[in-house]
This record gives C-alpha cells, sequence and structure tokens, in this order.
C-alpha cells in the first residue's frame, strides 16, 4: 500500500517545526499536526485579554542556533534578527542598577577589578560552553555499543577539553562542571552590592526553568547550558513575538512541502506487532506512516499516547520516573501607559529587567517551591515586548512578559482564584517597589503556572524542558537510555522534542538533531518477518 | 539446616512481625509430628523439610504409591480487574490467551533484556481472573509491570495453603477422599470442590513429572485436609516427603529450578549470569506472535543474532553424580560448561545431569565430557566420563498423561 505520508510530527512547537522542515528538505512528504489552532506551541503568540498579545512561554530570542536559521534559511523565510540586542538591567530599589552585557558590566559601585572578574569569568565559562558545543549538535553517543562516529565525537572532545582547554582549565572544568553556581561566583566574583547583582543575574539564569536555587548541585551546568545559547547570539525581543520566529520555521517547513495541520490533536500513536503504522487523531481520523516523530514530551508520547501497555516493564517505569516538575511560570501584564523604573531612562527600558539582587536571594525565593509555597519576594525576569514591536498592545498601552523560575506546579491549598490573586498582587508588589505607580497602570493580568502550561501546552508536568536539565538526564541518558538517540523502542517511532538531548530553550537542536536521526535510519528488520 | 524452637517465634501481632525469623506452614504441625529426621531447609519466610523420615523411601512413594510435599511457601498471586488478561498477557512470554478458564499454563516471565525473572504456572480460575505461582517473591515486579493496566493484584501466599500430591496412586487417593470425577481431569486441569464447606481448588499439576495433583484449600482447612487426604491414602502408600525427594524427582523430569539452574533476573548481579527462555531449553514458551510483551525486543535480537547458552540434558556413564562437575569439549579438552544439577536416578537407571554450555565455544555434541569429582573418606577422587546430550525427559511416563489415570 502506498502511503500518503513518509512521516508524521506530532506538535508544531519549534522542534517539531524544525524537525519536519529538515525532513521535507531532504525530500520526504510530511504531515506536522499540532494540537493548537496555530503551530509555535510555547513560544506562540496569542492575545491573552482583548487587544494585548504576548509570547506565552519563551519570550526572548536568544539561543535559536545558527546552524539551523542558516540551513534552512530563517531569513528567507520571516526571521527579523536585525532588532535591537537586549543586555540585562539587575534592578536596585534605590535606582543603583546594574547592567551587564556579554562580558561588559557596568552600574554605581562596580570597580574595574570587579568588571574584569565578571568578564574573565564569562569568558571562561564560555569556553567550557564551546567545549560541549559540538556534542549538542549532535546525536549523543550511544556509550553501550560505541561506534566509529561515537568514538570519533568523544576523542575530540577528549582533545579539545586536554589541549583546547589545557591542562589548568581542564581540571577547573573538571571540577566545576557538576557543582553548584553559588560556591563558583563566590569564588570567581567580587564582593559587595554591585557584584552580588551579577552574581544574583547568573544565578537566576542557571536555575531558569529547573527545579534548582542557585546552591542547588548541577547548576553550574544549567549555566553552560544557558551560555551555549550565547554562543548563537545575542538576546533579542523579535517583532511581533516569538510567534514570528515560529511563522518564519513554518513558512520554512512549507516551502520544503510539509504540510502544516493545525487544529488536529493526536489521541494515540498506533503500532502494530512493534512497529509504528501512524496515529489516530480525536477526531477519530487515522493517518498512516512508517515514521511518527513525537514533539510532545516523553511521558505523553510514552505514556498516553502510546500507552505502557506497549512498552515493556523496565522501560515504561523508567519514563514514569523521568524528573519533570515545573517550576517555572509566566505572568502577562497588560498596562496603560509605560511604567517608570526609578533611575532607568525609557530607553533602558527595552532591555532585559531583573529582579535578583544576589544570589542569596535566589536561593531564598527558591527556598518554599520545595515545600510547594511561592516566595513573597520571588526571583523575576521582566521584558516589555511592545517597546519593540508597538502592535502587541493598542496605542499608548504597553505588554509586560515575566517568567518567574520558582513557582509550584502544585501549590499547598491548590492554585484556586484567591491563590492566584494573591500571587499576582505580590508580584505587581514586587515590581511596584522598583517602579511606583507601577499598580496603577496595571489592566488585567494573565498567570501560566506550570499546571497551566501543562493544561494549555501539553508538557507534563509544565516544565518547560520537557524533563529537568541536570547531570543524570543530560546526553546519552536523555530523555532515559533506550530512547536517547532521538529512537526509541518501537520501530518507527522517534522523539524531537525538549526533552532529548540537548534540551530546552528555543534552540531547535533537538529537532534538528531528530531529523538527522530519522533520515538515518536504517528500517529495522520489521518485526513481524521473524515472527 | 537444623532448626530450634527459638527460630519459631510465633507472630503475635505485626509489630513483633520480626520475632517470627521463620514462618511455619498450617501442615508444619502435621510434618513435625512425623518426622523423625528434623531436616528443614528455608523457602523463603517458611521452614520446609529436606526429608522426613527418609529421603529414599520418600522418592520411591512419589515413583511407586504417593507423596506429599507441603507448597504451601510458593509465592501465589491473584490478578484481576478488567486489563488482567492484557496485563498477564504483557507480563509474560506465552500467549495467555490460549490458557482457557480452568486450565493451568506454564510459563517464564522476563526482564526488559529478555532474561528470564522466574518461572511458573498461570491458574485461569475464571474467566479474566488468574493466579500466578512461582518460586520467588514477584509482588514488586507484578506491580511495577502493572503501570498503565487497570488491574488488581493481590498477594495470596499467607493465605493459600498448598499440598503436592504425586504418584501413581495420587488419582485413586484423592478419589477416595471424595473427590468425585477428579479421574476425568485432564493435565494441567483445574477443578473447585467442596471440602466441608471449604472451597478446595484441585489442579492437576506438580514437579515431579509424574502422575501428580495440587491442592488448594485457604489456611483454616488445611490441617483437616491433610487428616482427610492421609486417612484416605493409608492403603495406598502415602508418604509425607521432603525437599531431597523432590529434588531428584524434578531433575529426573528434567525441570529446572531458579537459583540452582538458573539465577532469577532481577537478583543478578553479574553481567551474562543470567539467561532467556532460549538459553534455558524454553524457547517454545516464547510468542511473538504477540505485540508487546517485556523482553520482546531483545528476545526477537536473541532470535535473529543467536543466544550465548544452552541448557541440556546429559546422559552421563558411570554412576557417580557430576554435581558441579565442569563440562568438556573432549576428554581432556577445553571447558565448554559446567553442570548445574546432578543425581543418580534410580527409576531411569542413569547418571543424569541438567547443564549450561556457553555457545562462545567450540563445541562438539557427539564428544562432550564431564569431569567428575568425589570424594572417599575426605580423599578427593577425579573421573572423567562420556556424557550424551538426550533430547526428553529421563522420566517421562505415559501415566503422566492418560485420562483417566489407572485407578491403583
Amino acid at each position: 500500500m502506498t502511503k500518503q505520508y513518509d512521516a508524521i510530527v506530532i506538535g508544531g512547537g519549534h522542534n517539531g517545526l524544525v524537525c519536519a522542515a529538515y525532513l521535507g528538505k531532504a525530500g520526504k512528504k510530511v504531515l506536522l499536526l499540532e494540537a493548537a489552532d496555530e503551530v509555535g506551541g510555547m513560544a506562540r503568540t496569542r492575545e491573552f485579554c482583548e487587544g494585548y498579545r504576548v509570547s506565552a512561554g519563551a519570550h526572548i530570542l536568544h539561543s535559536l542556533s545558527a546552524q539551523v536559521v542558516k540551513e534552512l534559511a530563517l531569513l528567507d523565510h520571516g526571521l527579523d534578527r536585525s532588532g535591537h540586542c537586549l543586555e540585562t538591567v539587575i534592578l536596585d530599589e534605590q535606582g543603583a542598577h546594574v547592567t551587564a552585557g556579554r562580558d561588559s558590566a557596568s552600574g554605581e559601585g562596580l570597580s574595574p577589578e570587579e568588571i574584569e572578574a565578571y568578564a574573565s569569568f564569562k569568558k571562561k565559562l564560555r569556553s567550557y560552553a564551546e567545549l560541549m558545543q559540538p556534542m549538542m549538535r549532535r546525536r549523543p553517543p550511544r556509550v553501550a555499543a560505541l561506534g566509529f562516529r561515537d568514538s570519533v565525537a568523544l576523542a575530540k572532545l577528549g582533545w579539545n577539553m586536554r589541549f583546547g582547554l589545557g591542562t589548568e582549565e581542564m581540571r577547573d572544568f573538571l571540577r566545576l562542571a557538576g557543582i553548584n553556581i553559588y560556591d563558583v561566583l563566590d569564588e570567581f566574583l567580587g564582593e559587595g552590592p554591585a557584584s552580588d547583582k551579577l552574581k544574583g543575574m547568573i544565578s537566576l539564569d542557571a536555575v531558569m526553568g529547573s527545579f534548582t536555587g542557585p546552591r542547588s548541585p548541577n547548576t553550574v551546568f544549567t549555566y553552560l547550558c544557558r551560555l551555549m545559547g550565547e554562543l548563537e547570539g545575542d538576546m533579542q525581543l523579535p517583532v511581533g513575538g516569538m510567534g514570528a520566529v515560529m511563522q518564519a520555521l513554518a513558512n520554512a517547513a512549507q516551502a520544503h512541502g510539509v504540510e502544516v495541520r493545525t487544529a488536529a490533536p493526536v489521541s494515540s500513536i498506533r503500532t502494530e506487532k512493534g512497529c509504528v503504522v501512524g496515529v489516530r487523531l480525536a477526531s477519530g481520523d487515522d493517518i498512516d506512516a512508517d515514521i511518527v516523530v513525537s514533539n510532545a514530551d516523553p511521558k505523553t508520547t510514552f505514556l498516553k499516547l502510546l500507552g505502557a501497555p506497549k512498552l515493556e516493564a523496565g522501560f515504561a517505569n523508567r519514563v514514569s520516573r523521568i524528573r519533570n516538575r515545573g517550576t517555572a511560570a509566566k505572568l502577562h501584564f497588560a498596562l496603560r501607559g509605560l511604567p517608570k523604573f526609578t533611575g532607568l531612562e525609557e530607553g533602558q527600558l527595552r532591555n532585559r529587567l531583573l529582579v535578583a539582587s544576589s544570589s542569596d536571594f535566589v536561593e531564598l525565593a527558591f527556598n518554599p517551591v520545595k515545600y510547594e509555597e511561592v516566595s513573597d519576594s520571588p526571583a523575576i525576569e521582566l521584558v516589555i515586548p511592545s517597546l519593540a514591536d508597538p502592535s502587541l498592545a493598542p496605542e499608548g498601552h504597553h505588554v509586560m512578559s515575566i517568567a518567574l523560575p520558582h513557582v509550584p506546579y502544585a501549590l499547598k491549598g491548590g492554585w484556586d482564584a484567591e491563590a492566584r490573586k494573591a500571587f499576582i498582587d505580590s508580584v505587581i508588589a514586587s515590581v511596584e517597589r522598583f517602579a511606583p505607580g507601577f499598580t496603577e497602570l496595571v489592566v488585567d493580568s494573565e498567570l501560566l503556572t506550570p499546571a497551566d502550561i501543562e493544561a494549555q501546552f501539553g508538557a507534563t508536568g509544565g516544565h518547560w524542558h520537557h524533563g529537568e536539565l541536570a547531570l543524570d538526564q543530560m546526553l546519552m541518558l536523555r530523555p532515559l537510555y533506550g530512547a536517547a538517540q532521538y529512537t526509541t523502542p518501537l520501530d518507527g517511532l522517534f522523539l524531537c522534542g525538549a526533552g532529548c538531548h540537548p534540551g530546552g530553550g528555543v534552540s531547535g537542536l533537538p529537532g534538528h538533531n531528530a531529523a538527522a536521526a530519522v533520515l538515518k535510519n536504517k528500517k529495522k528488520g520489521r518485526a513481524e518477518a521473524v515472527a | 539446616m537444623n532448626h530450634t524452637e527459638q527460630d519459631l517465634v510465633t507472630e503475635d501481632s505485626p509489630r513483633d512481625h520480626y520475632k517470627a525469623l521463620v514462618k511455619r506452614s498450617p501442615f508444619y504441625e502435621k510434618q513435625v509430628a512425623l518426622s523423625n529426621t528434623n531436616k528443614w531447609h528455608r523457602w523463603k519466610a517458611y521452614t520446609v523439610a529436606d526429608e522426613i523420615e527418609c529421603m529414599e523411601q520418600e522418592y520411591f512413594a512419589v515413583r511407586n504409591s504417593c507423596g506429599v510435599f507441603d507448597v504451601t511457601p510458593m509465592s501465589k498471586y491473584r490478578i484481576g480487574g478488567p486489563d488482567a488478561e492484557a496485563f498477564m498477557n504483557r507480563l509474560v512470554t506465552r500467549d495467555v490467551r490460549k490458557i482457557k478458564p480452568g486450565r493451568v499454563g506454564y510459563t517464564v516471565w522476563c526482564n526488559d533484556q529478555g532474561k528470564v525473572i522466574d518461572d511458573g504456572t498461570i491458574f485461569h480460575l475464571e474467566q479474566g481472573v488468574y493466579l500466578l505461582c512461582a518460586q520467588e517473591r514477584q509482588y514488586d515486579w507484578l506491580m511495577l509491570s502493572a503501570l498503565g493496566f487497570d488491574v488488581e493484584i493481590s498477594e495470596e501466599t499467607n493465605n493459600i495453603a498448598c499440598l503436592a500430591v504425586q504418584g501413581p496412586t495420587s488419582c485413586a487417593t484423592l478419589k477416595a477422599m471424595g473427590l468425585a470425577g477428579i479421574e476425568g481431569m485432564k493435565p494441567f486441569g483445574l477443578t473447585h470442590f467442596d471440602f466441608g464447606g471449604a472451597k478446595l481448588m484441585v489442579s492437576r499439576t506438580g514437579f515431579t513429572g509424574d502422575l501428580g495433583y495440587e491442592l488448594w484449600i485457604d489456611f483454616d482447612s488445611a490441617e483437616a485436609l491433610w487428616d482427610a487426604l492421609f486417612e484416605a491414602g493409608k492403603d495406598r502408600g502415602i508418604r509425607a516427603i521432603g525437599g531431597d525427594a523432590l529434588e531428584l524427582a524434578r531433575i529426573e523430569a528434567g525441570f529446572i529450578l531458579g537459583g540452582v539452574d538458573f539465577v532469577p533476573a532481577n537478583q543478578c548481579v553479574r553481567l551474562h549470569h543470567d539467561r532467556s527462555p532460549f538459553e534455558l531449553d524454553l524457547g517454545w514458551l516464547v510468542d511473538f506472535s504477540k505485540e508487546s510483551f517485556t523482553g520482546r525486543t531483545a528476545l526477537l535480537r536473541e532470535k535473529q543474532e543467536g543466544s550465548r547458552y544452552r541448557l541440556v540434558k546429559l546422559n552421563i556413564e558411570g554412576n557417580k553424580p557430576a554435581h558441579n562437575a565442569y563440562v568438556m569439549n573432549g576428554k581432556g579438552g577445553k571447558t565448554i560448561g559446567a553442570v548445574s544439577s546432578a543425581a543418580w536416578s534410580p527409576v531411569a537407571k542413569a547418571n543424569v545431569a541438567l547443564a549450561s554450555l556457553d555457545l562462545t565455544k567450540r563445541i562438539n555434541d557427539n564428544n562432550i565430557w564431564v569431569e567428575i569429582f568425589y570424594q572417599k573418606e575426605l580423599k578427593w577422587h577425579r573421573k572423567w566420563a562420556r556424557a550424551e546430550i538426550v533430547k526428553d525427559p529421563f522420566w517421562n511416563p505415559e501415566r503422566k498423561r492418560v485420562t483417566p489415570p489407572a485407578d491403583v
């Protein structure tokens, strides 16, 4: 029987789009099925109250792989990277803000030595990120059955570690890579309120999206993952929001012949004798294909779309134990005017603003989430996307997009209306401290707790990264062994989401690597041939 | 192991569970009353007789009249609920749908690596309700396997007492006990009887390779069942037997034993020390036509790429049991495997053994030797003996299969 499609991609998040585009580019006939009314997943830009639009999850473009941009010719498909490059302003109630760029820092009370310490620290850690980057652009090595290419990749990594970094730096890399960012910052950066703000920024960047505080192990590693994004380009607020970036990806996919079908939720992945034969839509329609690539998170893919009974018992249980307790939330404000931050000029508001005055501040903000509580002094990352793209709000009005790293999936007592309002009010009060009069500007708001993110975007646990980014869930352990090379125990089923190596962030790399795995996969002897 | 009364403090309350290091089956007192050897061993939590009076007499009771072994320590799990059939089919390697209600099936179950966790029997009690029996405890593996299934799994090990009644007069004994129509039950059949108001389950199963039955009843009715059984069998040579006699019988029947002939995979630590069904000569239990069962992928690969081990039955020259002997490729040749179970078989008049051969070695099936070590008054002797690989069980009598069994 001739099938209409070579491959079906489930989910039109950025990795699904990237994977579909690469498959289409390679000549495959691809159908992409998206449950929502438009593609983009958590990075889509949509109206949250009448007249105000904002990007739902990711709100800053910073880690999109330059390789993906080039190979899919995204600039020709509508990607605009010409906008303002964001710096980071770590806010101070009295207006003694510190502004940090890639390797530069300025602000009241920062001595030249402290600025130099920051620059050399960033360069040092970026060299580690550079070391790891080639491993992120390929499928993780298969350690149990090391093939030639895997051996070469690991040998390159070893060579670059030993001879690229040099003896001293290699030792430091091995010493630092698994430990916590808090101690490392204390070791390398200066003391005092100004340096504390730089530490607060790096701490927040290290823990955003993970169930961690700066003192948690692994947070140097998560920061290195973050820095890998920095290697791809500067932070920007795209015109049209992140949704415009998603549209560029969709355009590229469609240009390569990918059929994109929205409002088409998949209810199950169909199999016969251990082989994938297609999908069933929630509408009841069946679509056949020998290859199904899932952009959904691993738990959704394996336990919901496929179902544990179709997996072997040990594997199914390991899937159920993937750590994916989401703690990152989004809060969106519709504002009737531009807030005034003490000590900041209007032009500076186009940057990324942080409430993270020190590592301790971030650690203290993390503590309550361990006990299913929220901090009354949360760490905050905020941007005002309407400054980059006024069309996101009515004329003269603005939208503010806030990412909160430490909000529990399940709040003690539940996320009822009262709890939601109390939390929103506490964030408003936090912002008010830096921007007097802010409260009066708020027209409306939208809170997306991890539970909301799960409900709206399908990511189990509401986890941005489809699974904790940590040493036990990285490389050949991401999302779990047995499915770490984008292949799965089921012939024809592949994974391409952020739950795969190299993980979350709008990088497109999991999608890119997954497409390569699909194209390389020689069809195994279909299981029934033997039976 | 000989135990003292101190080991056997009974369980008074749940918080005193640690005092009862060894559990007693409800047949314990009955066996103690008969025992003049006081030889016992541990089977999981329970104490089990090695020998009641005389191992040889007990063995010959199984082969010539009727031997009764207390199998209460067997792990027993009741599995029901809407997905019970699907659950069982995903758990084990064979197709459970072929075991109809009122039937029993022998099977193995594997981990994801296709290695045998244990072997045991599935009792299809009624449509969609099963009793799974095994030597090792399985509750954690069953619960782990239950992810995604709507099933109810209950541990029945300490609720159901069980006696194996084995040997040529077993059927007549049970008939005399009042189990009308027992002679019509086919091998691997399963029936329920009323026993003084209690529900008595009888299956035509066993571990001796002979005509035999297993009786299943709740703990409270166990002693009454023992009394009725021994009364009915007193003129038919009935005899309580210990594990030593059973061990000889099961080797003759060619049955493997977990912990002896294979390491249960969930207890195995070292690489390649566990075994797949193919490596245990149980490939016939693996049904690849089932879409999904645990171990399928690995077993399919093994079937395509070949196994590492092969379990064989050996008929060895001479009469010195080849306990723990190495198996060699030719006399004085390279080691190709080891014997896991060995015995002189009185009924087959043969020196028999089960052995595992390493298929990575060069093996000439027609020139296999074993190197047997044995002791005489503390002096070790070594003997080379030729061994022949045999296909059929050493003991496989017609009466095991015939229905109705001879009325003797």
